[in-house]
Parts: structure tokens; sequence; C-alpha cells
């Protein structure tokens, strides 16, 4: 799973069935020390995550779909925590 | 799979119900000879890893099959840790 920020959202009126109910959000990726890591993603929202919340992002195809409730939906990427905190102990 | 290090831990209240009672650690992967190979990533424990350890972890769907039945939504899982490796 990766580590992200919620940065905007994303409305879209036609779009597949399984998407119906679904949330949208845009996520920008980060590293351990919270700068911006690469190009920003869409995932579903599967736990009520809001803009500038940090976020633990799963990218896979079948987990995606799993939080949102949807079996073979066409999805890669999901919102599935809301992060309290990232503690980097060990950077050896 | 793997090789890496645990170097951290994430927690999170609000989740997805898939993911309650399970441990997200920080894991860098590693080169054979020990050095930081790419970025760190997120992956749930399956083994009762902690910080420092050396681990092997899987990514992918496989990394919820040791939760089986429940399929917690997931993509990378430390399923091992690592005694000593050795190369040749």
């Amino acid at each position: 799973m990766q580590i992200g920020r919620v940065v905007g959202t994303v409305v879209a009126t036609q779009k597949h069935r399984k998407f119906e109910g679904a949330k949208l959000l845009l996520v920008q990726p980060l590293n351990l020390d919270d700068t911006p890591r690469g190009a920003a993603l869409l995932a579903v929202d599967g736990v009520g995550a809001g803009v500038d919340e940090k976020v633990l992002v799963v990218l896979e195809g079948r987990a995606a779909g799993e939080a949102l409730g949807q079996k073979a939906a066409p999805v890669d990427a999901a919102i599935v925590g809301i992060i309290d905190s990232v503690d980097v102990i060990d950077t050896e | 799979m793997q090789i890496a290090r645990v170097i951290g831990d994430v927690v999170a209240t609000r989740k997805d119900d898939g993911l309650t009672g399970i441990k997200l650690l920080i894991v860098q992967p590693l080169t054979p000879d020990r050095q930081p190979a790419g970025r760190p990533l997120v992956a749930v424990d399956a083994v009762g890893a902690g910080v420092g350890e050396h681990v092997f972890f899987v990514r992918g769907k496989e990394a919820s099959f040791p939760f089986y039945p429940a399929e917690p939504p997931v993509d990378a899982g430390i399923v091992g840790i690592i005694d000593h490796w050795d190369v040749g």
C-alpha cells in the first residue's frame, strides 16, 4: 500500500455501472517525509476520506473492488484507511 | 517476493472493516547486499514482524491469502521473517 494525500474530488455522471455510488478522489502519493512523489492518481473512497487527509491507498484491482464492495469492478486503486500517524524508526 | 527491512509503522483508526486487527508496517525493499532498493511501501503483517527485522513480502492480491477466508483489501504483505541470508 502507498501513503498519499487527498488533493481533490472528481465527479463523473457517465460512468461504468459499478461506479454508481462510489466517491472518486484525487490522491497525491507521498514520500515518507510528506513530499509529493509522482503523478496524482484517482482512487475510489472506501472509508469516507476528505480533502487534505492523509490516507492509505491500495493499488491492486481485486483489493480495490473489495473496498468498493463490488466484485469485478473496473478499478485499480482505493482508499482503505485514514492515517493517524506514520512512525519511521529504523532508517539504517 | 522481495527481501526488505521493516523501518516503521502506520496507525489508521478509520479504515476498511477488513483491515481491523491487522498490523500495518513500512518496509524498505533491499538488494541482496542489503542496500535500499526503490521506495518504501506499506505492507500488512501476517507473521508478527517488528521494526528493525529483515523480512520477505509478497505483492498483489496474494498478500491477502494469509487471512483467508477473510479478504482484506491489501496489495503487499509480510509473509516471513528472515533469520539470515547469504549471497554466494
